[in-house]
């Protein structure tokens, strides 16, 4: 059986990332990191697009679910890896992405256990107990001794590379967008769109609002996996409020709501971010005043043009 | 006569200290044109509510088809077999004429979001007979020309047709018509009359409209029941109800009204 063309090119993706992860040693080392970090960029923003821009939910707790799975499968790799006694190859290419998966899966039942009784409540209010479950799981990292406290995680083992944050963007942008374009999937936009209504048309709002919860949730955790395994160190005050925020200005620049620019304001930004290094200590005062000057320019998102809503069916 | 479809028995609502609805009897048969009038305030959109579920009766029982709809959430009311329109049009602006239509289709899915990955042929499949039907339904009502533009930019009349077009895409056996008539001119209410008309043949369901507009509630009900503060004080046909000294004392005031 001939896979439908989006499936096709997500094969392309795959393949296309692990070539180049064959020839990224390469790379200049620097270089090499902004552009993983980058891609995992890509996996937060267009999880969280799921849930801010298409399911019109409020959710200011992406680097909380990012931090759950961080955490989950550092402590897989540092501790429960050394005892198993596998070899190099098998810990890279098997143990951990099983080990991102189940940072994943721990996020996504974060993800269950703050959206079911929050996603009753709308907009600000659904922001407001988001942003708190980010604001405890930091202090609960902080004050765990078996997971470093506030000394922070260390000695994570470095299984990030191209293959994995790549491969992961690639996945999580097929997720999201095949889930939107189906008839079920429209269902998304329906109650973004108008709650009441989608409710009289038969559609569980419940159900949808969970169900872009725990996705975005899970890629969230994915992405905190690679993260862990690419700094090799995690410092709980990394996952605060300035970070959720962050992904939030991503899905905002690149449009709330729309595949591809989202893609792009996630690379984008995390390329602004790091050569704003050189300004020192302006870099977030211009980083901000970036900011105010695109709002204010292009406040339906940077890279939404009519010809480009109409391919992607949001107008 | 058949069966009523949809029954309402000793139904009361309260909000606070307010009796907002105060026990209704009423019941709509199986392919009926059933109107509810009464004047303003009179408690008919929250019958309505009542109905779809968006509140709960304080006191008394729904039942549709048999069944008690009691502490039914409205999506699972409206799997049952109940559609509706609002008052003031609530359609999915943002999405297409297209989309308005198709979404309203899910429940008659049987994918979810787990075929909507995998993309597999029985997905594909349901999704082009899917794109099909909802085609059909649009050029029933000659929408399809203005399918891809979003559903905000069409015409007030257009956008009121659109929504009782996705109200039956859900496939109901009840369609509950909240104020169609509202905003439109001679011309589009007799268009709207031989519209739900035409519905009920076509479909073959049972239509129970709130109306303000008497030329249209007489021109097409079969049966219509009266409001006035909540409680019910008519029932019959449109000549009767027009005779009705209650009806009339309801809607032109009983004794001459003392100037105060």
């Amino acid at each position: 059986m001939f896979p439908p063309r989006s499936q096709r090119i997500l094969l392309a993706v795959l393949a296309a990332s692990a070539l180049l992860s064959a020839v990224s040693g390469r790379l200049n080392p620097y270089f090499l990191d902004v552009a993983l970090g980058a891609g995992i960029s890509v996996v937060l923003a267009s999880s969280l697009n799921l849930i801010n821009g298409f399911t019109g939910q409020f959710s200011l707790g992406h680097a909380g679910f990012m931090a759950v799975g961080a955490y989950a499968s550092a402590m897989l790799t540092t501790t429960l890896a050394p005892r198993l006694g596998l070899s190099a190859n098998l810990l890279q290419w098997v143990f951990f992405p099983l080990s991102l998966v189940a940072g994943g899966l721990l996020a996504a039942l974060a993800g269950v256990a703050v959206g079911a009784p929050s996603l009753r409540l709308k907009g600000d209010y659904l922001a407001i107990v988001t942003l708190g479950f980010g604001e405890i799981i930091k202090v609960v990292l902080q004050n765990v001794d078996a997971v470093g406290a506030s000394r922070g995680l260390t000695g994570i083992p470095s299984h990030t590379n191209f293959f994995w944050v790549f491969g992961s963007a690639a996945v999580t942008v097929y997720v999201v967008w095949a889930l939107l374009n189906s008839t079920y999937g429209r269902g998304f936009l329906a109650v973004a769109d108008d709650e009441v209504a989608a409710e009289a048309m038969g559609l569980n709002t419940t159900g949808y609002k969970i169900t872009a919860f725990v996705v975005g949730a899970f890629f969230a955790g994915v992405a905190g996996g690679l993260y862990a395994h690419l700094k090799g160190y995690l410092n709980p005050g990394g996952f605060s409020f300035d970070k959720s925020i962050e992904i939030v200005v991503m899905v905002i620049l690149g449009g709330m709501g729309r595949h591809s620019g989202v893609v792009v304001a996630a690379l984008l930004l995390t390329v602004l971010t790091e050569s704003l290094r050189q300004t020192g200590a302006f870099r977030m005062i211009v980083y901000s005043v970036l900011l105010i000057v695109l709002m204010l320019t292009r406040p339906q998102g940077l890279f939404v043009w009519p010809l480009w809503s109409k391919k992607e069916g949001r107008p | 006569m058949s069966d009523p479809l949809l029954e309402l028995s000793g139904v009361t609502i309260r909000f606070g200290g307010l009796t907002a609805v105060s026990s209704v009897d009423a019941d709509v048969r199986e392919g009926e044109l059933a109107g509810l009038i009464g004047p303003n305030g009179a408690g008919k959109t929250t019958v309505f509510n009542m109905i779809t579920g968006v509140y709960q009766p304080t006191e008394g029982a729904i039942s549709f088809g048999g069944q008690p709809t009691a502490g039914l959430k409205p999506y699972r009311i409206t799997e049952l077999g109940i559609a509706r329109t609002f008052q003031n049009i609530r359609l999915f602006p943002s999405l297409t004429v297209f989309d308005n239509v198709r979404v309203a289709f899910h429940l008659h899915l049987d994918h979810d979001s787990v075929h909507s990955l995998t993309r597999g042929p029985k997905f594909q499949a349901e999704e082009v007979q899917l794109r099909e039907r909802t085609r059909e339904l649009l050029s029933i009502f000659r929408l399809e020309r203005v399918q891809d533009e979003p559903a905000k930019s069409l015409s007030y009349g257009d956008q009121r047709r659109l929504e009782i077009i996705r109200a039956l895409a859900t496939r109901p056996k009840l369609l509950l018509l909240d104020e169609p008539a509202a905003g439109m001119n001679p011309t589009e209410k007799d268009e709207l009359m031989k519209l739900i008309r035409f519905i009920r043949d076509r479909f073959g369901l049972a239509i129970l409209l709130v109306e303000h507009d008497m030329k249209v509630v007489m021109g097409i009900c079969e049966r219509i029941h009266v409001l006035e503060y909540g409680r019910k004080i008519a029932e019959g046909t449109p000549s009767g109800i027009r005779g009705d000294p209650k009806v009339i004392a309801a809607y032109l005031g009983e004794e001459p009204v003392k100037e105060s």
